[in-house]
């Protein structure tokens, strides 16, 4: 039947974890427990706690991950980038909930920092998911502009001021894969559900007055699964860290798939 | 693992149109939310719920015809209900097909049974 457990290398609790204390002088600490695997060690998950000095960190978590990588723990793995909410590299669970590290305020978490891998993804290390099938899927609803009708030869493809706001939230999706992997129905059917990331994608092309392949984006979401599997769960809209809504995106696919059939 | 490209897999084996099913759960959904409610109210408006009241009001036509269009809206919704739950949580193909097969199976003995009761009463001549 349904297999609701996690992957095996998600689950963590047989295995005690290492704690590293903060330095005696810190008058303000705060303790990050962090998920750990390392695939090589043939061990287990384990969560290990750090205590830091909140006085020489930065405010966010990703400051706080940082810290402990250069001054105590150097084998601590995780993806980072641009650290001010564009690139996406460093999308993790923190707090229960999936954010961007270095968006996301220490002062905001009350208690422990708890940090895990974005939910459900097969871990490559620590807090690194393997998201090919993410970017696959991204890949699969061809996101780029296609038309048959060739460019001006003398200026852009010109878009009225209406058709341009429709594509500009949408298109302000980093792929960090927040929404997706909180999404219960991408974890039981990732495979061949979309995903809302995916779909949001699918949706920024399908209404791009520009674009002349809005009958192919159409034909190729309409799916059981693909689509479908969308149950209106709202978790993708709840963790967006750039405020974007993915889960109206795939309500307004299904409203356009339905009234193209009248 | 199978050998196929991260995209080969994400594209899978094409399109299995959703938008019908969608669509008739919705439709079937507004037919419930008029029909329910008709359902428990009338029954219990009823002075007594003992089996010679149940009986009389099921052999008033008004109620028989409404019965006759809400047995078959509430089996038909719960049928593509349990479909996509099925769909949902059962991953391994043998076990879907056989448990899809188990519980339409059941669905149309249920529906078929509340539905000759409905006309029997109906069509009977008065108890």
């Amino acid at each position: 039947m349904a297999d609701f457990n996690l992957p095996a290398n998600s689950r963590y609790t047989e295995v005690p974890g290492r704690s590293h204390a903060a330095p005696a002088a810190a008058a303000r600490t705060k303790t990050f427990q962090i998920y750990r695997f390392d695939p090589d060690s043939g061990e287990k998950p384990r969560v290990d706690r750090y205590a830091i000095d909140l006085d020489r960190c930065g405010p966010m978590v990703l400051d706080g991950l940082i810290k402990i990588k250069n001054e105590v723990d150097p084998t601590l793995t995780f993806r980072r980038s641009c650290r001010e909410g564009i690139c996406g590299s460093c999308a993790m669970n923190i707090d229960g909930l999936n954010t961007l590290a270095c968006t996301k305020s220490i002062s905001d978490i009350k208690g422990d920092v708890k940090i895990f891998p974005l939910p459900h993804m097969p871990v490559v290390k620590d807090l690194v998911p393997d998201l090919t099938n993410f970017y696959a899927q991204y890949a699969a609803v061809q996101p780029w502009l296609q038309t048959r009708t060739p460019a001006p030869p003398d200026r852009e493809r010109l878009q009225s001021k209406e058709d341009q706001e429709k594509v500009d939230r949408p298109s302000a999706c980093i792929l960090c894969a927040c929404c997706s992997t909180s999404c219960p129905s991408y974890w039981w059917n990732g495979d061949r559900y979309l995903g809302p990331a995916a779909l949001l994608a699918s949706y920024r092309w399908i209404v791009d007055s520009r674009d002349e392949a809005t009958a192919e984006r159409l034909d190729m979401v309409e799916d059981s699964f693909r689509l479908y599997r969308c149950h209106t769960i709202m978790n993708c809209t709840e963790a967006c860290p750039k405020d974007l809504n993915p889960a109206r995106a795939i309500a307004e696919i299904k409203k356009l798939l339905l009234a193209r059939q009248f | 693992m199978s050998s196929k490209s991260p995209l080969g897999q994400a594209l899978g084996q094409g399109v299995v149109s959703g938008t019908h099913h969608w669509w008739l759960q919705r439709v079937t959904a507004i037919a419930l939310a008029l029909l329910g409610p008709w359902f428990a109210v009338s029954l219990l408006m009823r002075p007594k719920l003992d089996y010679a009241h149940a009986h009389a009001w099921l052999a008033a036509p008004a109620n028989a015809v409404l019965m006759l269009l809400f047995v078959p809206a509430l089996v038909y919704h719960s049928w593509l209900g349990v479909v996509v739950v099925i769909e949902d949580y059962v991953p391994t193909k043998s076990k879907k097909l056989a448990t899809l097969l188990v519980v339409q199976f059941l669905h149309l003995v249920v529906g078929a049974a509340a539905l000759y009761g409905v006309l029997k009463v109906a069509l009977g001549s008065a108890a």
